[in-house]
C-alpha cells in the first residue's frame, strides 16, 4: 500500500509538472499583471487542455501525498516524494528540450541529498 | 540583472512563501479539526475552518505564481530553485515552533542552499531562447 501510494504520488506529480510546463509554454509568457489582464489570462489557461490534465494530476498527487503521510512518517514521505526531481529533469531535457547543463544536474543532485538529510 | 531574471526571482519568492505558508496553515487547521470522516461533505465542511481556508487560499496563490513562472521559465530551473522551500520550512519550524535542528538537518540545509544557488546561476529561460532561434 505504502509503495503504491509513493508510485501514484510521484507519477502524478511528474505528469502534473510536465503538463503544466507544456500548457503554460503553449499559452505564452504572462507579462501583464493588471487585474483585467490576469482575468483574461486565467480564462485562457482554464480552457487549455494541458493545464486541465496538469490540474487533475496535481489533485491526485495532493490526495495521494495526504494519504501517504497518514500511514507513513514525514521523514519517509518527504524525501521519497523528492524522487520526482530525477524523472522531471530527464523529461525537461528530452521532452521539453531545455538546456540542462552540469550546474543544473549538480544542483539537483545536491538538493536531492539535502532533502534526504533535512527529513531525518 | 535582466528583466526575466528579476521577474523570475520575484515569482520564485512568491511561489515559495505562499507554498510554505499554505502548507503550514493547512496542517495547523487540519490538526485543530482532529480526525474527520471520509465523506466528501466532511472535507467541504473542513474548508470553512479559518486556518484551512487560509491554507487553501495561499495554495491557490502558489498555483498561480507557479503557473506564471512556468509561462517563461524552464521546469528544470523552477523545480530546483523553489526547493529552497524545504529550508524555509526548516527555519520556520526552528523559530516559530522551537523544533530542534540536528547536525544532519543543518547539512541538508547547506546542501539544498548550495544546489539552489548553483541552479539559480543558470539561464532561467533556455528552452524559450532555443525555440526562438
Amino acid at each position: 500500500m505504502k509503495w503504491m501510494l509513493v508510485a501514484l504520488c510521484v507519477s502524478s506529480t511528474v505528469v502534473g509538472d510536465v503538463f503544466r510546463s507544456l500548457g503554460m509554454r503553449h499559452h505564452g509568457e504572462i507579462h501583464d499583471f493588471r487585474p483585467g489582464a490576469i482575468g483574461g489570462a486565467l480564462s485562457a489557461i482554464a480552457r487549455n487542455w494541458m493545464v486541465i490534465v496538469s490540474t487533475c494530476a496535481m489533485a491526485v498527487s495532493f490526495f495521494s501525498f495526504m494519504k501517504l503521510v497518514s500511514i507513513a512518517p514525514m521523514s519517509f514521505a518527504v524525501p521519497v516524494s523528492a524522487i520526482t526531481f530525477i524523472p522531471e529533469t530527464f523529461l525537461a531535457r528530452y521532452l521539453l528540450k531545455e538546456s540542462v547543463d552540469w550546474r543544473r544536474w549538480t544542483g539537483i543532485g545536491l538538493i536531492l541529498v539535502g532533502v534526504i538529510f533535512i527529513s531525518q | 540583472m535582466t528583466d526575466v531574471r528579476r521577474k523570475t526571482q520575484l515569482f520564485a519568492v512568491l511561489s515559495v512563501l505562499s507554498n510554505v505558508a499554505g502548507n503550514s496553515a493547512l496542517t495547523h487547521g487540519m490538526q485543530g479539526l482532529g480526525e474527520i470522516g471520509n465523506s466528501p461533505l466532511d472535507l467541504v465542511a473542513a474548508l470553512f475552518h479559518p486556518w484551512v481556508a487560509l491554507g487553501v487560499t495561499m495554495l491557490i496563490v502558489w498555483t498561480f505564481a507557479h503557473m506564471a513562472l512556468l509561462s517563461w521559465a524552464d521546469l528544470s530551473y523552477v523545480m530546483p530553485v523553489t526547493a529552497i522551500g524545504y529550508v524555509v520550512t526548516a527555519f520556520a519550524g526552528k523559530f516559530f515552533l522551537g523544533e530542534a535542528v540536528s547536525p544532519m538537518r543543518w547539512a541538508g540545509i547547506v546542501l539544498i542552499t548550495v544546489g539552489v544557488f548553483l541552479v539559480g546561476g543558470t539561464d532561467p529561460a533556455s528552452a524559450k531562447k532555443e525555440s526562438h532561434e
